[in-house]
């Protein structure tokens, strides 16, 4: 008894010091306000990758010049950073002043009402040298609601010494017949070498958003006139067929789980011959620190078949001030700051001219520097300058957007269609069978949100 | 004979290829923390490798580390005293005087973990927004000590169970009051339960990532935020995110080995009767 009495004497002591040091804390963290120290604080929402980690050690530069102005950093990985800022825009919470956002989101986003224009940018900002295809990407109704940090295109990525080796010369505007012969010639697994790598993992942004390029310049498209889905059309059926059929012969093996950056991987350590993705990859690949193929590889536009529009998609990740910030006038000069011509300059001083952020101003493109630092400057400047996302196929579409349909309902549609494309890549079910389980599952929802009958 | 001989030659075997295999992800997470971003992805993967601190570095360099893990310790070890002193009046009460409607209350209890989270994120979300309890630790406190109130009332009920009626009769017998049996009788005999109890749902406080996740930004983001920073959309990120996840889960590794004796004991205790 002795003993209990003396363990549950430390143990009260223990709770209590516990308990006492919690209040401290509580109500440390209760006087922390907007303004702390006469300081005005903006809360930065944004992505883990490269241009962004770079925009993070530079912002000391901002708050040097504006030193009212104090940043906080939340940084998240993709899709919670998607769920989160959703959720407290939608619930009008008020925890961001600066939201990183893609062309997806924001004119969806700006017709709800939840993103302040930025249309009364300084003039000195130069909003017209922004490139229009990503500018227009960002704007609702004419008013810019978000400023492109980068912007990316897509295009296919080669080996110059397996091309050279088997006698072949790709043209700048190559052919999905011509890829799908030389993915052939150059494949060979014997040496852990695969002819072609291309997206697999499900999701509306990872397998659909190549696909839907394919699509697209098949001639097909997501959805008619009426809001009918037309995944069981012949255009869908050949896309389909040929992803399958290329991926199968030639692919890697596990390809349905592969996305950017498992391809990534895969090409930058010699494992792929050809690969057709994000023209942000090029960057990475020629640099020889992440890189083991930096020289040798090679640069061309995505490839097209019967349609060149809406064979290369279109995304920028752009910054975006939401109608709930409490420093709105603070935020505006960050993003203002953070996406200038100035800040161009600033990136290329301290990391050199390869590490600016890629497809956002004319006026980076025309710098010989930058020109000289990037080799595929030119195929992704005219890539994204020829991504149409009011005419992504042939056929009118009642949407806009090339390897995505600007619906909020589209995020849940493009993944469950994603994954029966998967199903059929890892032959769990046959084209046919996804294509028609994908028809349904579009027209389910389609009727369910209120678009068909 | 000969059976029973083999049976226990097996049986340490196979509790050591359970505890490898269970193990085998810490380890790899572990070594990947100490290789390049081009070796954590090579294929075959690699067990030696020149190891290297950079991602360690670069960590340290683009977060800061201990205002993330302070907040776990704060809201982990505020919500498991929060829910201890809610939980025990109300397993007292359960166990020693039952109603008709006890067995049901604790059954309606354990209902409340049949709901995925996600149900119920945007009532709460406005709720934190309207009380301005967004991004706070005590916030999270509250959301923590309701999540976990279910099972750690169940648990502490059950080793209160074990005590047999009798000592606490004795006890009134000589004139205690009900918060002297409590704190004089009932707690220091169930008092190895508490503890595991206690461990068992700072270890789930710390490892909640949905609430953690959606209600935080800054100020009261944890260990699970500070993980979630490093994996990135574009470019290779395992090595970094291996670090962050070594570096988010050795505290409540070396709390557990170092109470794991008391953790067994609790968690087996009442078990052979």
């Amino acid at each position: 008894m002795h003993l209990f009495r003396r363990a549950s004497r430390r143990a009260r002591g223990l709770v209590a010091f516990l308990i006492g040091l919690l209040l401290v804390q509580l109500v440390n963290a209760c006087s922390a306000g907007p303004q702390a120290g006469g300081k005005t604080r903006l809360t930065i929402a944004t992505v883990n990758n490269g241009d962004m980690v770079v925009m993070q050690d530079l912002s000391s530069h901002f708050e040097a010049d504006n030193p009212d102005i104090e940043l906080r950093w939340v940084v998240l990985e993709e899709n919670i950073l998607r769920q989160r800022t959703t959720t407290d825009v939608a619930s009008q919470g008020g925890q961001f002043d600066v939201l990183t956002i893609g062309s997806y989101e924001a004119p969806i986003w700006a017709r709800r009402g939840w993103l302040r224009s930025l249309d009364g940018l300084p003039a000195d900002y130069d909003v017209d040298d922004l490139l229009d295809p990503i500018r227009t990407g960002l704007s609702y109704e004419d008013t810019l609601y978000a400023v492109p940090f980068y912007g990316e295109s897509s295009m296919l990525y080669y080996r110059t010494d397996l091309f050279d080796e088997a006698g072949i010369t790709v043209p700048q505007n190559p052919t999905y017949d011509q890829v799908a012969e030389w993915a052939e010639q150059v494949h060979d697994p014997e040496n852990g070498v695969y002819g072609m790598c291309l997206r697999g993992k499900p999701g509306w942004g990872e397998n659909m958003a190549f696909l839907t390029t394919l699509v697209n310049t098949f001639g097909g498209r997501w959805f008619d006139m009426d809001w009918n889905p037309t995944i069981d059309t012949p255009e869908w059926q050949n896309a389909v067929n040929y992803y399958v059929n290329v991926m199968n012969q030639y692919g890697p093996p596990g390809a349905s789980s592969n996305g950017f950056n498992e391809n990534l991987a895969l090409f930058s350590t010699g494992k792929c011959g050809m690969w057709i993705d994000a023209t942000v990859a090029a960057g990475l690949l020629s640099n020889p620190d992440e890189s083991q193929v930096a020289d040798v590889v090679g640069f061309a536009r995505a490839p097209v078949e019967s349609y060149p529009n809406g064979s290369n998609w279109l995304w920028s990740w752009a910054l975006a001030i939401p109608e709930t910030s409490q420093s709105p006038e603070a935020a505006e000069r960050f993003v203002a700051w953070a996406t200038s011509k100035e800040y161009v300059q600033l990136v290329a001083e301290e990391y050199g001219w390869v590490a600016v952020p890629p497809g956002t101003r004319k006026s980076t493109y025309a710098n010989p520097n930058y020109q000289a630092a990037a080799p595929f400057a030119e195929i992704v400047l005219n890539s994204i300058q020829s991504a149409d996302i009011t005419n992504p196929s042939p056929e009118p579409t009642p949407y806009k957007g090339v390897q995505y349909v600007d619906i909020p309902e589209f995020q849940a549609i493009g993944t469950q269609v994603g994954q029966r494309m998967a199903a059929a890549l890892a032959d769990n079910l046959t084209v046919e069978q996804a294509i028609a389980r994908s028809q349904n599952v579009a027209e389910r929802f389609m009727r369910h949100t209120g678009y068909i009958e | 004979m000969a059976s029973n001989t083999s049976t226990r030659w097996w049986i340490p075997l196979l509790g050591w290829l359970v505890a490898c295999l269970l193990f085998f992800p810490i380890f790899w997470m572990f070594i990947t923390s100490f290789k390049t971003e081009v070796a954590a992805v090579a294929t075959p993967p690699q067990l030696f490798f020149q190891p290297t601190l950079e991602n360690y570095v670069a960590i340290q360099e683009r977060a800061s580390y201990f205002t993330f893990a302070w907040n776990s310790v704060v809201i982990s070890l505020g919500a498991t005293i929060l829910a201890l002193l809610l939980a025990i009046p109300a397993a007292y009460a359960m166990s020693f005087f039952p109603t008709k409607g006890t067995k049901g209350t604790l059954l309606w209890m354990l209902s409340t973990k049949m709901l995925p989270a996600v149900g119920v994120l945007v009532p709460i979300y406005i709720l934190a927004r309207e009380t301005g309890l967004l991004d706070t630790r005590i916030g999270l406190i509250i959301i923590y000590t309701l999540i976990n109130l279910p099972i750690v009332v169940w648990m502490i009920y059950s080793f209160f169970k074990e005590v047999p009626k009798e000592i606490l009769e004795a006890d009134r017998m000589d004139g205690a009051s009900t918060f002297q049996e409590l704190r004089h009788v009932l707690l220091p005999l169930a008092l190895p339960g508490i503890a595991s109890t206690a461990l068992l749902s700072i270890i789930l406080s710390w490892n909640e990532a949905f609430w953690s996740l959606n209600l935080t930004t800054f100020d009261a983001a944890p260990l699970t935020a500070f993980i979630a920073s490093f994996s990135s959309p574009q470019g290779l990120f395992w090595a970094k995110l291996s670090a962050a996840s070594t570096m988010a889960i050795a505290p409540i590794l070396i709390f557990g080995w170092v109470s794991q004796r008391q953790l067994v004991r609790g968690l087996t205790f009442g078990a052979v009767k």
